[in-house]
C-alpha cells in the first residue's frame, strides 16, 4: 500500500468477449470515500467496469488492485465490495429482514447481532417497521432501499450501484439522488455509481468518468466536465451544446461562423482547425445591432424555466439558445456571449494533452511541450 | 357475445360430461354392488382386509421409490441443462421419448433386460455372468423411472430457468460460495418445480399396471394391477370400482395438498 487514498486501481484493463472488445485498455484510480459516477451510453463499458470490481467477471488483460493488492482472480464472495443491482435482485423467497440478513447469515453471525445490524440498516434507509414484509408487498422505491440496506449492512469498503434509479419514476428518482448522496456522506465509504443519465451524474458525483466505446473519454469533477468537455462526444453527452467548426487564428483568437472572436484558449498552431462549443445558456439574446452573432429564429419551445430557441446564422450553423426572454419565430435576433463562454476543442486530443493545455491557461504560460497535431490546411467555412 | 362463447364451450362440456363425469359416476355407482348385482358396502369393507391394504402399501411404496429416483436423476440433469449451450436440442432429446407409446418402451426393455437381452450379454462378456433382471423390483422401478423422468425434468428445468440470474450474482456478492448460493437461493426457488414434478410422477405411478405385469411379472401387485384383474379376469366390477374410487379420492387429496403449497411458493 503505497498510496493510502487509492482503493481501486485499474491498469490497462481490457475485457473481450470472443472478438468483441467491451473495455479497451482502461486505467484509472478510485480514491477512498468519494462518490464516483461512471457515465456513458449503453454499451460503453460502464457496467463491465462495475462487474470487474464486483468480481463477477475477470479482465482479459491488465490488472485490478484493491488496497494495493492485485485481485484479478479473487472470486466475488471474497471481496469487500457490495452491489446494488439495477433490478435490485432481492430474494423473492425471503422477507425484508432475511434479505438484509443474507450476508450476515453467510458469515455465521449470532442471531442477536444479526437482528441488531438489520434493524440499524433498516433505520438507515428509513424503512423501520418493514422487516416482516414480503418483497412482493414492497413498492419500487422501497425495494430499492431494501437493496441498499442489504448491501451496506455488510460494511463494504466500496458500494457499487448499477443504474439503481432507472426503474423509478422521475420524482422518486430525484428524491433518491439526494438520499444516496446523503447516505454516502454519512457512511463515508466509496460509492461507484453507474448511469447513462447525465443530470444524475452531475447532481451526485465528486468525480465523473465519461465512457464511450470501451474507453474513458474524460474524468473530472462535474463542473470540470460540464465547463470544459474534451471533445464533441463529451460535450454532446453532457448537457446541451452548440458545436460548430472553426479555427484558431492565433492565441486568444478563434474564428467561426465567418467571424473572429476573442477567446481564452491558447496553445494551438496558427490556423489550426478546431471545434467550437458554446452552451445554450451562455448565449444571451440582444438586438441585432448589439449581437456578436445574428441568427434567424427557426423554432421556439417553452420549457418552463426557459425558452428553447433554435435558429441559423448566415453560415448555416444551427444555434440553440436557452433564454428567459422570448423571441419571435421568423425574425432575426442578436446573440451575445463572453470570451469565457467559447470552448475550443482540438481534434483527437488525449485526456493528458487536454489537461496539460488547460493547466497552461491557468498559469497563462503557453506550454511548448504540447505536441501539435499536423493537420494540413485551414478549413474554409 | 356470450351466446357465441357458449357455443364454443359445447365440445368441451360434452367431452367432460361423456368421458370424465359419466365414468366417475358409473364407477361410484358400480362400487356399491356385488357380483350378483345387489347393493352392498362389502366392497369397501373388503378393501380394509390385509390383502388390499398390502397392495395399497405396495402402490404407495413403489410410487414413492419411483418419485424419489426420478427426482435424484432429474434435478442434476435439469441443473446441468440450464447451463449447457444447446439447451433446446437437449431438451428435445429428453422430451422425444415421452412421445413414444408407453407399451412400446416397456416391450423394448423386455428385449434389453431379458435372459438373452443386450444387458445380460454385456454382463456375460464382462464376466459377471447372466443375471435375472426382468421380473424383479429393480427392473420395475428402473423402467418406471425411465418413463417418468421427462415429467420430472421439465417442471424443475422451468423453475430453474425462471430464476433471475442477478439473484445468483447478488448471492455471490453478499459472500455466499457457489454451494451456499445453491443451498440458500437456487434450491428454495426451485421447490415449486420440484413439487410439481413429484406430483406429475407420484400420482400416475400410483396406478401403474401394465409395467407391473410386463416388467415385474406380477411380482409387484399394486392397486392398478388389482383394478385391471377385477375388471378383466375375475369380472368383479364392484370391487374394481371400489378400489378405483378410493384411488381417485387419494389422488385428489394429494393434488389439493401439494397444489396449494406450490401455489403459495410461486407467489412468494
Amino acid at each position: 500500500m503505497t498510496d493510502n487514498k487509492t482503493i481501486i486501481r485499474f491498469e490497462n484493463v481490457t475485457k473481450k468477449y470472443d472478438n468483441d472488445t467491451v473495455l479497451n485498455g482502461v486505467s484509472f484510480e478510485i480514491e477512498r470515500g468519494k462518490f464516483y459516477t461512471l457515465l456513458g451510453p449503453s454499451g460503453c463499458g460502464k457496467t463491465t467496469i462495475l462487474r470487474l470490481i464486483a468480481g463477477f467477471i475477470e479482465p482479459s488483460e491488465g490488472t485490478i488492485s484493491f488496497n494495493g493488492k492485485i485481485i484479478n482472480d479473487v472470486p466475488a464472495d471474497k471481496r469487500q465490495v457490495n452491489t446494488v443491482f439495477q433490478d435490485y435482485a432481492l430474494f423473492p423467497h425471503l422477507n425484508v429482514f432475511e434479505n438484509i440478513a443474507f450476508g450476515l447469515r453467510i458469515k455465521k453471525m449470532k442471531n442477536a447481532a444479526i437482528a441488531e445490524k438489520v434493524m440499524e440498516a433498516l433505520r438507515f434507509v428509513n424503512l423501520n417497521g418493514y422487516e416482516n414484509r414480503e418483497i412482493s408487498e414492497m413498492s419500487g422505491g422501497q425495494r430499492q432501499r431494501v437493496a441498499i440496506a442489504r448491501a451496506i449492512v455488510n460494511e463494504p469498503e466500496i458500494l457499487l450501484l448499477d443504474e439503481p434509479l432507472s426503474a423509478l419514476d422521475l420524482k422518486l428518482r430525484t428524491e433518491m439522488q439526494y438520499e444516496l448522496r446523503e447516505l454516502q456522506r454519512r457512511l463515508g465509504i466509496t460509492f461507484i455509481f453507474v448511469t447513462h443519465d447525465q443530470e444524475e451524474a452531475l447532481a451526485m458525483s465528486d468525480e465523473i468518468f465519461v465512457l464511450n466505446q470501451g474507453e474513458i473519454q474524460q474524468s473530472g469533477t462535474p463542473t470540470d466536465i460540464y465547463d470544459e468537455p474534451i471533445n464533441r462526444f463529451v460535450a454532446d453527452f453532457i448537457g446541451e451544446s452548440n458545436i460548430v467548426p472553426g479555427r484558431m487564428i492565433q492565441d486568444f483568437q478563434a474564428e467561426f461562423a465567418g467571424k473572429r472572436f476573442e477567446c481564452v484558449d491558447q496553445g494551438f498552431s496558427p490556423n489550426e482547425p478546431v471545434e467550437i462549443m458554446i452552451r445554450p445558456e451562455d448565449l444571451e439574446i440582444t438586438s441585432t445591432e448589439l449581437g456578436d452573432l445574428l441568427i434567424k429564429v427557426d423554432s421556439q419551445l417553452f420549457r418552463g424555466v426557459h425558452y428553447e430557441i433554435s435558429g441559423y446564422d448566415e453560415a448555416g450553423n444551427e444555434w440553440l439558445v436557452h433564454s428567459t426572454k422570448k423571441a419571435i419565430v421568423g425574425e432575426s435576433i442578436g446573440l451575445r456571449f463572453d470570451p469565457e463562454a467559447i470552448h475550443v476543442m482540438r481534434f483527437g486530443e488525449t485526456e493528458e494533452e487536454f489537461d496539460r493545455r488547460l493547466e497552461a491557461y491557468a498559469g497563462h504560460e503557453p506550454d511548448s511541450s504540447v505536441p501539435t497535431p499536423t493537420v494540413g490546411g485551414a478549413r474554409n467555412d | 357475445m356470450t351466446k357465441t362463447r357458449n357455443l364454443y364451450l359445447i365440445p368441451y362440456i360434452a367431452w367432460m360430461l361423456l368421458f370424465v363425469a359419466t365414468p366417475i359416476i358409473l364407477i361410484v355407482y358400480d362400487s356399491f354392488f356385488d357380483v350378483e348385482g345387489h347393493f352392498t358396502w362389502g366392497n369397501f369393507q373388503k378393501f380394509l382386509t390385509p390383502v388390499y391394504l398390502r397392495m395399497t402399501f405396495n402402490s404407495f411404496w413403489y410410487a414413492f421409490l419411483i418419485t424419489l429416483f426420478s427426482l435424484l436423476v432429474a434435478y442434476p440433469t435439469a441443473y446441468w441443462l440450464r447451463r449447457t449451450k444447446h439447451k433446446q436440442l437437449w431438451l428435445l432429446l429428453i422430451i422425444v421419448p415421452s412421445w413414444i407409446n408407453l407399451l412400446l418402451k416397456t416391450y423394448a426393455f423386455i428385449g434389453l433386460f431379458g435372459t438373452y437381452g443386450f444387458v445380460n450379454s454385456f454382463l456375460d462378456w464382462v464376466g459377471i455372468g447372466t443375471q435375472q433382471i426382468l421380473f424383479t423390483d429393480f427392473s420395475f422401478v428402473f423402467v418406471s423411472v425411465y418413463i417418468f423422468i421427462p415429467f420430472m425434468i421439465l417442471p424443475i428445468y422451468n423453475s430453474l430457468e425462471e430464476i433471475n440470474p442477478s439473484l445468483l450474482y447478488a448471492s455471490r456478492d453478499l459472500g455466499a460460495s457457489p454451494w451456499m448460493t445453491f443451498r440458500r437461493v437456487v434450491f428454495p426457488l426451485t421447490l415449486g418445480g420440484v413439487k410439481a414434478g413429484c406430483q406429475a410422477v407420484f400420482i400416475p405411478a400410483l396406478s401403474l399396471f401394465m409395467i407391473t405385469r410386463l416388467i415385474a411379472g406380477n411380482r409387484v401387485v399394486t392397486l392398478g394391477t388389482a383394478i385391471e384383474q377385477h375388471f378383466l379376469v375375475t369380472q368383479d366390477w364392484g370391487m374394481g370400482s371400489a378400489i378405483a374410487v378410493l384411488l381417485i379420492i387419494v389422488m385428489a387429496v394429494i393434488m389439493i395438498a401439494t397444489g396449494n403449497r406450490g401455489a403459495r411458493n410461486t407467489i412468494r
